[in-house]
């Protein structure tokens, strides 16, 4: 067992925790705190999460040092940042690299959670939380995109900015506020880096309430039962601190070979020509990370009851996120993992399927089978949710849960120990 | 292991359909591949081939294109020394000022001088060039489909026009251009069209080789240290995730049931994969 209150013999410590419980807080959550014990490789995600957010707010903090947010001064400055700052190169590469990093960390900790429906009962908030937070990396990641001021910034900027025209009444007035102006500009520029600036610090405070609400009822786990006692929990620390930190050097090592071998694999190579507003680039695709959303967008390609069809595609395009905070809800089976659930887990390959397929169709120009793939795969994705989270939960015969996690992991352990 | 498998997998599928739709927009022919001294993890620049490339940019290339991001003090790195950047910078005049009196002049550039342009402005760009306006070539490499292989072609590129292709007036057929009509004549037209100080036979082919190492170069000159930290810091990481993993086992080695059998079944499937 691990050593549990090492520092409480200090008198500062003492006198500090009296007024105000901060280490005390800290040693209950990490040394006291109850975690299953048989959280699988698919756990480490979320504090990945977590550390990269911090290598975020950190090299970006150094990059606006150096970077100037101006339209005809930015370019230059990001590669006076990549040329003449000291290891300015490694820190702009980190942060580049590092917001795809962010995105593919949090996509697999998004499924994992709906593969064991860490989602249900009584964690709708803890996943609600994360929902907002992936809205808030998304406008982040969006603008900070901008921020370098090449083509696909500048075309990006004005293609998203350009949706919210699509809605009735308000819209035009909503861009021009986006704006700043009556084009993508200079105001743009300048209020999307302080926006930049600002949001992921909001990512901060609501990661600190996804945290709260982590703490509360504590992991799901991958058999998705409760916690029944002493025998089904270990202390977070060390136990999943060091497979914590083994799982980031692993990550790390994935890192480090797009930061210094493959810096500019994941980018367009077209951010690298200085934003033209004369100039339409021949395709304008946004980063990986918004393939699938994008695909959905572009699914739309015909009027419905009249509404035209970009602002069904701009509904569309939301509402695949907003789905995700009903899940909870729509999802009707009280059995939380999918290893129990035969006909979920076929369905919950489907949506991964899916969702790659969208990929694949946000990145090519939409024309021919094109057009029809984007539109079969994105009825599919609002089927999923819709409709078939509600069925199958009602339909689906789960196999048997186990007694408890110790029983599980350990039961037979005590009969048979030679296998 | 297996999920873990999975999930290498499912990355390289994502990254595979990025990768296909990026080449699929080309509706021109993809650049062969060169070789290039600067490919691969333990790839450096070919510091001769850079000089030379840097030769035959000056000579050839900056009649009209800028590299508006390089320094000359940048070429300390192409292995030139301080003195010999003096001596280069010095063939260019740059303007300064104002002075006392209040006016702008010209002086002799020095290391800490950007390298001056072909044109004052874009505008004066195209009125030299029939209305086209030759790119900046300091990110060339970095911002083209295909990198050098593409900057590469583009230079070796040139051919007669098919007999039913309409040309337009001051354009060039191009193999490897989007539309095959470049408004760039063929700058390298001739075997010893540069004198290289090495002795190196300028044949068109080494020609075009070299300065594209040089752009590559110019589009990215970090490279070389990028290389040498990464090799190092994963190296680092890699034994710092040997130490980590053992210690885990360590660590967990005192759990009931953990690494010495006794797996539940269930427990085998929740991915107890250590």
């Amino acid at each position: 067992m691990p050593v549990t209150g090492t520092g409480r013999t200090s008198r500062i410590i003492r006198w500090i925790d009296h007024r105000l419980p901060f280490v005390a807080m800290v040693e209950h959550e990490l040394y006291e705190y109850p975690t299953p014990r048989n959280l699988n490789y698919w756990w480490n995600f979320g504090s990945l999460a977590g550390i990269i957010l911090v290598i975020m707010i950190v090299s970006g903090i150094v990059l606006a040092m150096y970077y100037t947010p101006n339209a005809t001064m930015a370019f230059d400055s990001v590669e006076r940042i990549m040329r003449d700052v000291n290891y300015g190169w490694l820190i702009r590469y980190i942060h580049m690299n590092g917001a795809s990093m962010f995105f593919m960390i949090v996509y697999i900790h998004l499924f994992r959670g709906l593969y064991y429906g860490s989602y249900k009962y009584p964690r709708e908030l803890l996943w609600m939380l994360g929902v907002v937070i992936l809205l808030l990396m998304m406008a982040t990641a969006f603008m900070g995109y901008v921020l370098p001021w090449g083509q696909m910034s500048f075309w990006g900027a004005t293609v998203i900015t350009n949706l919210f025209s699509a809605i009735p009444v308000f819209g035009s007035k909503i861009v021009t506020l986006l704006w700043g102006g009556f084009t993508v500009g200079n105001p743009t520029l300048n209020r999307f880096f302080s926006l930049h600036y600002l949001l992921p610090f909001v990512i901060v405070a609501v990661v600190g309430l996804h945290l709260i609400a982590l703490h509360t009822h504590g992991s799901n786990n991958p058999l998705g039962i409760d916690s029944k006692g002493p025998q089904d929990s270990i202390p977070f620390h060390p136990y999943y601190t060091v497979k914590d930190m083994f799982g980031l050097m692993v990550f790390l090592i994935f890192f480090s070979i797009f930061v210094f071998y493959l810096p500019n694999f994941l980018g367009d190579p077209q951010n690298y020509i200085p934003a033209n507003p004369l100039q339409t680039p021949p395709d304008i695709v946004p980063e990986w990370y918004f393939l699938p959303f994008y695909a959905i967008l572009r699914s739309m390609t015909f009027n419905v009851l009249g509404i035209p069809s970009k602002l069904i595609g701009v509904m569309l395009m939301f509402s695949s996120i907003i789905v995700l905070f009903f899940l909870p809800w729509l999802d009707t089976s009280r059995v939380r993992s999918a290893m129990f659930r035969p006909v979920y887990r076929w369905f919950f390959w489907l949506l991964v399927i899916d969702v790659l397929t969208l990929g694949y169709v946000g990145a090519h120009p939409p024309q021919g089978m094109i057009v029809v793939i984007g539109q079969c795969a994105t009825a599919y994705y609002f089927f999923h949710f819709l409709i078939m989270f509600p069925l199958v939960g009602k339909l689906e015969r789960p196999r048997p849960l186990p007694t408890s996690i110790g029983a599980a992991v350990l039961g037979p352990a005590a009969a048979g120990g030679g296998n | 292991m297996k999920r873990f498998a999975f999930a290498v997998v499912t990355a390289a599928l994502v990254l595979g359909a990025v990768d296909i739709a990026r080449a699929q927009e080309a509706e021109t022919p993809k650049p062969p591949h060169q070789q290039w001294s600067f490919e691969g993890v333990f790839g450096t620049y070919d510091q001769a081939a850079l000089q030379r490339g840097f030769q035959v940019y000056k000579e050839v290339c900056s009649a009209c294109h800028p590299v508006k991001h390089l320094y000359f003090r940048d070429l300390t790195e192409i292995g030139y020394s301080e003195d010999q950047v003096k001596g280069i910078a010095a063939q260019y005049q740059v303007q300064d000022g104002p002075n006392d009196q209040g006016d702008m002049y010209q002086r002799p550039a020095k290391p800490s001088d950007p390298i001056p342009g072909p044109f004052a402005n874009d505008q004066a760009a195209r009125a030299a060039e029939n209305g086209a306006l030759p790119p900046d070539l300091s990110l060339i490499v970095k911002e083209r489909d295909g990198g050098p292989d593409y900057v590469y072609a583009i230079l070796n590129g040139f051919k007669d026009p098919p007999a039913d292709f309409k040309m337009q007036p001051n354009m060039h057929y191009n193999e490897y251009f989007p539309g095959h009509q470049i408004a760039m004549p063929p700058p390298l037209t001739a075997d010893g069209q540069v004198q290289y100080a090495d002795g190196t036979k300028s044949t068109i082919p080494q020609m075009a080789h070299d300065v594209t190492t040089f752009l590559a170069w110019a589009s990215e000159p970090n490279l070389d240290e990028r290389h040498r930290m990464g090799a190092k810091v994963i190296l680092f990481l890699v034994i710092a995730a040997g130490v980590f993993y053992a210690a885990k086992r360590r660590v967990w080695a005192d759990l009931h049931g953990h690494g010495g059998g006794g797996h539940g079944q269930a427990a085998t499937q929740a991915g107890e994969d250590d």
